[in-house]
C-alpha cells in the first residue's frame, strides 16, 4: 500500500518536474502509473474478499507518535480499483481529449497525486492518516479546478472548493481529535472495534459529518461542486463524480454501521442526504450546459448513497455500496461522453446541440447506455443498485421519518429520470421549442472521435450494462466487500429482476413521474439562465464581507503613520507596565539607595542635563553634538559600574556616531522641520513621561527581585581554565557567546553594506539633479545645496585645512593604528579586545579625513567590503573548525610554547575570531564613512567625471 | 541598584520615546539613541551592584560580566543602526528635499482602497496585479541601474 503511495507520488514528480516545457509523453506516464496501481489491486483482490486483511504502517515522527497506519480490506479494494480503474480509463481519454498545450505535465502530475492521495485516504487506518490524506485531495484538488488559472472564474471555483472542503476538513479534524481522545486509539479498526460511548462521541460525529458533507458536496455545503466544472471535462470526471466527491462517502460508510444509532447521526444524514437529493435534481432540470446537468445530478445522487451508506443498516449499507460503485460508472461515462461532445462540437449547451445522433452513434448509444443506469432502467447496473436500496429503505424500521426518506428518494429519482431524459434528449434529440435564440450547431462540421477518445467513455458505458446482466456474481462481491462494513451485508445478493413488489412499483412511479416531468420541461424550455442559487449567494456575500472587513480593519490599523504605530507599540509597553505594577511586583524597593558612589552621581547629573537639552534644541548639530556628550557621560557610569570594557566601547561609538552625523547632517538643513500634528506636545510630553517612568521603575524592580546566582559567576570561574583569558567580558564575547557575536558582526556588516548602497544612491541622486558643484551641467555657484549647511563644512576644501590639525594627525595616525592592534591582542586578558580595536582604527581614519579631506579616505587602496568579507571568514573559520577535530564549535584551542627570545608563549585560538571582529568593524565603519563622504561635493573631483560618465550610461540605457 | 541609575534611566527613556514621535528622521535617529542607551542601563543595573572590573586577578567583589558582554555588543550594534538610519535620512534629503517620515504609501492606498470598495464595491484591490505593480512604479528609485 505504501509502495503505491510512493509509485504516485514519483510519477507525480515525474510527470511535474519539466514544468511548463512538458510534452505529451506525460499523460501516458502517468496512465501506466495508474494502470500499475489498478494491476496490484486487482493481485490482491482475490485475497481481500476471502477476508485476508493486511495492514502496513509507516514511523512518520516517531517523536509525536505519527505514524502512517493502512489497512487494505474490502471496502478499501472497491474504491481502490475504482480509483484506479477510472483513473487509467480517464487518463488515457485525456491523452485524446487535451490538446497540446503546456500544462499536460500539471495535469498528469497532479492527476496521479490525487490518485495516490484518494488512495491514502480510503486504505488509512488512523485517524490522523486519514485527515492527512483528505486535506491532500483538497489542495490537488483546488489546484485542479484553478488549472485554467487565468480565468477568474476558475479561480474563484477553486477558491471555493477549497475553502469548503478545506474548513470542512478542519471540522472532521476537531472530531478525529475528539474521537481519539474518548477511545484512547487513533486505529479506525479498533475504534469501530471498540466504540467510546462517552459524552463527546455526538459531537465528535457531528463535526466528521460535517467535514463528510462538505467534502461530498451535501446540503448546505453543495454548493461549491457546479463551480468545480470549471476545470477541464477529464478531471470533473474523475474528481467530482467519480473519487474526490465520495471521500466524505467512504469515511461515513465506515463510521455508520457502528456509530448511525447515536443521535444525532441518523437524522443529519438523513436530512442533508434528502435535501440533497431533491434540491441537486430539481437545479438539474435548469440548467443548459450538459456538464452542468451532471454536476446537480451528482449532488443528487450524491444525496441519495449518503442516506443509502449512512443508515447504517446491513441492507442499505449493502445497496449503498452498490450504488456507489454503479454511480461511478455511470457518471464518469457521462462526463466523458460530454467531453467529447464539446471536443467534436465545441459547445455543452443543450439549446445549441443538434443532429448528433447520427454523427456521433456510439457516444450517442454509450450516453443513453450510460443515463438508463443514471434513471435506474433496466438492465442496468444503476436499476438493479437502486432496486435494492429501495427495497433496504422500505424495509427499515423507522416510522415516519423512514416513510419521509423513502418518499424523498423516490421524488428524487423521478427527478433523476426527468433530467437524465432531459440531457439526452438536449444533446442527442432535436432542439426545443423555445430555444431559438440560440444559434444550432452544424452537425456537418463535427468531427467523428477516434476510437481511442471513444475507448473510455464506451467501455464505463459497457459496464454498467454488464453488471447489470450478470447481477448475481457481482452482487456476491460486492457481498464480501460490504462485509467489512457491515459483516451481515454478506447475506445479501443482487438480482436483475426482482419480481413485482413495491420497489419495482415505486421505479415505475419514479419512471413515469420523470417521464412527464421531462415533457413539460421540453415543452416548456425557456431561453433563460438558471440563476445563481441561494446558497452560493450566501457564500459569495459572506465571503466578499470577510475580505472587505479584512480591508477595513487593515485600514483602521494600518494607517501608515510612523508615529502611531511606535506609540500603539509604547502604549501596549505602558499597559505592561501597569499590569506589573498592578500585579504587585514591585518588591523591595526599601534596599535602593540613592546613589553607588560619588562619580555616578556626577555623571549621572551631566548626562540627564545634555539629555534634557537634545530635547530643547532646534539645531541638527547641537542636538548631535549633545547626544554624542551624553554619551561619554554615559561612559564614565559605565566605568563607575566597574565595566571598563563598556565604557572604552562606549567612548569609541560615540566619537564615532558624532563623526556620522556630522557627515550626515552637513547636507540636511541646520533646523529640524516643524512638529508633528498628529498630536499635541503635551499628550506626546505625557505619553513619553509614562514609557519613562515605566522603565525607570522596571530597572528598579528588576535588579531588586534577583533569585537566582548570576550565571556570570560560573563564567568567571570556567573564563580561565576553558576560555584561556583574564578579561571574562571578551572570554564572553569571543568563546561562551561567541556565536552572538558572530551574529552580531555579520549584523554589522550588513548594515554596512546598507550604508554603501543608500549613501550611493543620494550620490547619484544628487549627481543627476547637478547639485554638485562642479558637476559640467551645473554653471552656478560652487556650494549649490550648501548654501543652507552653515556648520556644514566637514571635510574642507583645501584652503581651509588646518596646518596643525594635518600636522598632529600624520604624527598621530600611525600611532592609532599601532594601539588598535596592540589593544585587540590584549583585550583576551585586560580591557580591550578585537571592538575596542577595530573602533580605534576606524577614529583614525575619521581623523586623517578631517584633517586632509576626502581624498585620504578614498585612496586607502583598501575595499573595505573586502575587509568585513575577510573578518567574517575569519570568524567564522574559528568558530567551525573545532568540528573538523570532533570537538563543539566554538571550542577554544589554548598553545602554549617557548620562543627564543620571547620566552613562553601563549596562544588561544578565540584571539583569532577576535581578529576576524577587529576586521568587520574596521571595514564596516570605514566603508561607511567612506560612502557617506562620498556624497560630500568636495570628494575627489577627479572621480567625477567618471562617475558622471557612467550615470549617463545608466540613464540612457 | 541606585534612584541616580533609576532616573537616569527614566530620563533618557522618556526623551527617547519624546523624539521617536516626531517625524522628522534625525530625530527619530536621536530618540533610538537615547532609548538604547536607556535600555543598556537597565541591562547593567539588572546584573546587581557595581564592584571591580571583571578581570581575574583584581581582587574584590567584581561586577557581573554577563551584562556587560550583552551590552558591549548592543552598543556596538546601535552604532550599525545610527549609521544606516543616518544613511536613510541622507537618501530620503536627496530625494524628497525634507527627512520627514512619510505616511506608507501601501498602507495608505490599502485604506484608500478598503473605503472606495465599501462605496462602489468596485473590483478587489488586493486581487488586481496593476494595483500593486503600479504603485511601487510611482515611487521614485533613483538610481537602481
Amino acid at each position: 500500500m505504501i509502495a503505491l503511495l510512493a509509485l504516485q507520488g514519483i510519477v507525480a514528480m515525474i510527470c511535474l518536474a519539466p514544468g511548463r516545457r512538458s510534452e505529451r509523453w506525460a499523460i501516458p506516464v502517468a496512465t501506466f502509473g495508474m494502470f500499475i496501481g489498478f494491476i496490484w489491486i486487482l493481485t490482491q483482490a482475490s485475497a481481500v474478499t476471502s477476508g485476508e486483511i493486511t495492514t502496513e504502517n509507516w514511523n512518520w515522527v516517531p517523536q509525536l507518535g505519527l505514524t502512517l497506519d493502512f489497512r487494505l480490506d474490502g471496502w478499501a479494494l472497491l474504491m481502490g480499483l475504482l480509483i484506479f480503474g477510472i483513473g487509467t480509463l480517464v487518463l488515457g481519454y485525456s491523452h485524446f481529449y487535451f490538446p497540446k498545450r503546456p500544462d499536460l505535465g500539471k495535469i498528469a502530475g497532479l492527476l496521479a497525486a490525487f490518485a495516490g492521495a484518494m488512495w491514502g485516504l480510503v486504505a488509512a487506518n488512523g485517524l490522523f492518516t486519514l485527515f492527512l490524506f483528505w486535506e491532500l485531495t483538497s489542495v490537488i484538488s483546488f489546484l485542479l479546478i484553478g488549472l485554467e488559472d487565468r480565468s477568474s472564474a476558475a479561480r474563484k471555483a477553486a477558491t471555493r472548493a477549497f475553502l469548503v472542503t478545506g474548513g470542512g476538513g478542519i471540522a472532521m479534524l476537531a472530531g478525529l481529535i475528539l474521537l481519539s481522545s474518548a477511545s484512547g486509539t487513533s486505529e479506525i479498526s479498533e475504534i469501530l472495534a471498540n466504540p467510546p460511548t462517552n459524552g463527546v462521541v455526538p459531537a465528535a460525529l457531528v463535526l466528521v459529518l460535517i467535514g463528510a458533507f462538505a467534502k461530498s458536496a451535501q446540503f448546505p455545503l453543495h454548493f461549491w461542486l457546479p463551480g468545480a466544472m470549471a476545470a477541464p471535462t477529464p478531471i470533473s470526471a474523475y474528481l467530482h463524480s467519480a473519487t474526490m466527491v465520495k471521500a466524505g462517502l467512504v469515511v461515513v460508510a465506515r463510521f455508520a454501521p457502528v456509530f448511525a444509532e447515536v443521535p444525532p447521526w441518523r437524522f443529519m444524514v438523513l436530512t442533508a442526504g434528502s435535501i440533497s437529493l431533491l434540491l441537486g435534481g430539481m437545479r438539474a432540470l435548469r440548467q443548459h450546459d450538459a456538464k452542468l446537468i451532471l454536476a446537480h445530478g451528482t449532488v443528487s445522487q450524491l444525496g441519495l448513497l449518503m442516506i443509502l451508506l449512512g443508515v447504517g443498516t446491513a441492507g442499505t449499507t449493502y445497496a449503498g455500496v452498490a450504488l456507489l460503485t454503479a454511480h461511478a460508472l455511470f457518471k464518469a461515462s457521462l462526463f466523458l461522453n460530454i467531453g467529447v461532445v464539446d471536443h467534436q462540437v465545441g459547445t455543452r449547451d443543450i439549446r445549441r446541440l443538434r443532429g448528433l445522433l447520427r454523427k456521433l452513434p456510439v457516444i450517442a448509444a454509450a450516453t443513453v447506455t450510460a443515463g438508463a443506469s443514471m434513471a435506474a432502467i433496466p438492465p442496468t447496473f444503476g436499476f438493479v443498485a437502486k432496486e435494492k436500496g429501495l427495497d433496504a429503505l422500505l424495509k427499515l424500521d423507522m416510522g415516519f421519518a423512514g416513510t419521509i426518506t423513502v418518499a424523498a428518494v423516490v421524488v428524487g429519482s423521478a427527478f433523476t429520470v426527468a433530467y437524465t431524459v432531459r440531457l439526452l434528449m438536449g444533446v442527442f434529440g432535436n432542439r426545443a421549442p423555445g430555444t431559438a435564440g440560440h444559434p444550432p450547431v452544424n452537425p456537418a462540421r463535427v468531427k467523428i472521435p477516434s476510437w481511442g477518445f471513444k475507448f473510455a467513455p464506451v467501455l464505463l458505458a459497457f459496464l454498467s450494462l454488464l453488471f447489470g446482466l450478470i447481477a448475481g456474481p457481482v452482487g456476491d462481491w460486492l457481498g464480501k466487500v460490504a462485509s467489512s462494513l457491515d459483516p451481515a451485508s454478506n447475506a445479501y445478493h443482487l438480482v436483475l429482476w426482482p419480481g413485482l413488489n413495491s420497489a419495482l412499483a415505486l421505479s415505475v412511479v419514479t419512471w413515469v413521474g420523470g417521464s412527464a416531468i421531462a415533457w413539460w420541461l421540453y415543452r416548456h424550455e425557456r431561453d433563460a439562465d438558471a440563476g445563481v442559487g441561494f446558497a452560493t449567494t450566501l457564500y459569495d456575500r459572506s465571503y466578499n464581507g470577510l475580505l472587505l472587513g479584512a480591508r477595513k480593519i487593515t485600514a483602521v490599523t494600518h494607517s501608515g503613520s510612523l508615529p502611531v504605530y511606535v506609540g500603539v507599540a509604547l502604549a501596549t509597553l505602558i499597559a505592561c507596565f501597569v499590569a506589573a505594577l498592578a500585579a504587585g511586583d514591585l518588591r523591595d524597593l526599601g534596599t535602593t539607595r540613592i546613589t553607588n558612589s560619588p562619580i555616578e552621581l556626577g555623571a549621572v547629573a551631566v548626562t540627564a542635563v545634555l539629555t534634557v537639552g537634545i530635547l530643547r534644541t532646534q539645531r541638527r548639530f547641537s542636538a548631535a553634538l549633545l547626544l554624542g556628550g551624553a554619551g561619554y557621560g554615559l561612559a564614565i557610569v559605565f566605568l563607575s559600574y566597574g565595566a571598563p570594557d563598556l565604557a572604552f566601547t562606549q567612548f569609541l561609538v560615540e566619537t564615532l556616531v558624532i563623526v556620522l552625523y556630522l557627515l550626515v547632517l552637513a547636507r540636511l538643513p541646520e533646523k529640524f522641520s516643524r512638529p508633528p500634528s498628529w498630536a499635541p506636545g503635551v499628550v506626546r510630553g505625557l505619553f513619553a513621561a509614562a514609557v519613562g517612568i515605566g522603565l525607570a521603575l522596571f530597572a528598579v524592580a528588576t535588579s531588586a527581585v534577583r533569585s537566582d546566582y548570576p550565571v556570570g559567576d560560573r563564567l568567571t570561574s570556567l573564563a580561565e581554565p576553558a576560555g584561556g583569558g583574564k578579561n571574562v567580558v571578551n572570554v564572553i564575547l569571543v568563546d561562551f557567546r561567541g556565536w552572538d557575536t558572530l551574529g552580531e558582526i555579520a549584523v554589522l556588516a550588513v548594515a554596512a553594506v546598507g550604508v554603501i548602497n543608500l549613501a550611493a544612491v543620494a550620490r547619484r541622486e544628487m549627481l543627476r539633479r547637478g547639485l554638485f558643484a562642479s558637476a559640467p551641467a551645473n554653471n552656478g555657484t560652487r556650494f549649490g545645496i550648501r548654501q543652507s549647511s552653515v556648520d556644514g563644512d566637514v571635510g574642507p576644501a583645501p584652503q581651509w585645512r588646518s596646518v596643525i590639525l594635518t600636522t598632529t594627525t600624520r604624527g598621530l595616525v600611525p600611532v592609532l593604528a599601532v594601539t588598535s592592534v596592540y589593544l585587540t591582542f590584549r583585550g583576551h586578558n585586560a580591557p580591550g579586545g578585537g571592538f575596542a580595536g577595530g573602533l580605534v582604527l576606524s577614529i583614525a581614519v575619521a581623523l586623517r579625513y578631517f584633517a586632509e579631506g576626502p581624498g585620504s579616505v578614498r585612496k586607502l587602496g583598501i575595499d573595505p567590503i573586502k575587509l568585513m568579507g575577510a573578518g567574517l571568514l575569519l570568524a567564522a573559520i574559528v568558530a567551525g573548525y573545532p568540528l573538523a577535530t570532533g570537538g563543539a564549535p566554538m571550542e577554544s584551542t589554548i598553545w602554549k610554547f617557548t620562543l627564543p627570545l620571547i620566552g613562553q608563549v601563549k596562544l588561544v585560538s578565540s584571539s583569532f575570531f577576535d581578529i576576524g571582529v577587529y576586521l568587520v568593524v574596521v571595514g564596516s565603519v570605514v566603508g561607511a564613512i567612506r560612502a557617506l563622504v562620498d556624497t560630500d561635493e568636495t570628494a575627489g573631483e577627479a572621480n567625477l567625471a567618471d562617475d558622471l560618465a557612467t550615470d549617463e550610461v545608466g540613464t540612457t540605457r | 541598584m541606585s534612584w541616580a541609575m533609576a532616573t537616569l534611566i527614566g530620563l533618557q527613556g522618556a526623551a527617547g520615546t519624546y523624539l521617536l514621535l516626531h517625524r522628522s528622521l534625525t530625530r527619530i535617529i536621536l530618540g533610538i539613541g537615547l532609548l538604547a542607551n536607556a535600555v543598556n542601563l537597565i541591562a547593567l543595573t539588572a546584573g546587581g551592584s557595581p564592584g571591580s572590573p571583571p578581570i581575574i586577578g583584581e581582587g574584590g567583589e567584581t561586577a557581573d560580566p554577563l551584562p556587560q558582554a550583552l551590552v558591549l555588543t548592543a552598543i556596538v550594534i546601535g552604532l550599525g543602526v545610527t549609521a544606516f538610519l543616518l544613511a536613510t535620512a541622507l537618501r530620503s534629503w536627496t530625494i524628497d528635499g525634507n527627512d520627514d517620515v512619510e505616511d506608507d504609501i501601501e498602507d495608505v492606498r490599502l485604506a484608500r482602497a478598503a473605503l472606495e470598495s465599501d462605496r462602489s464595491s468596485g473590483p478587489d484591490p488586493t486581487t488586481s496585479d496593476s494595483e500593486f505593480t503600479g504603485g511601487l512604479d510611482e515611487v521614485p528609485e533613483a538610481g537602481d541601474s
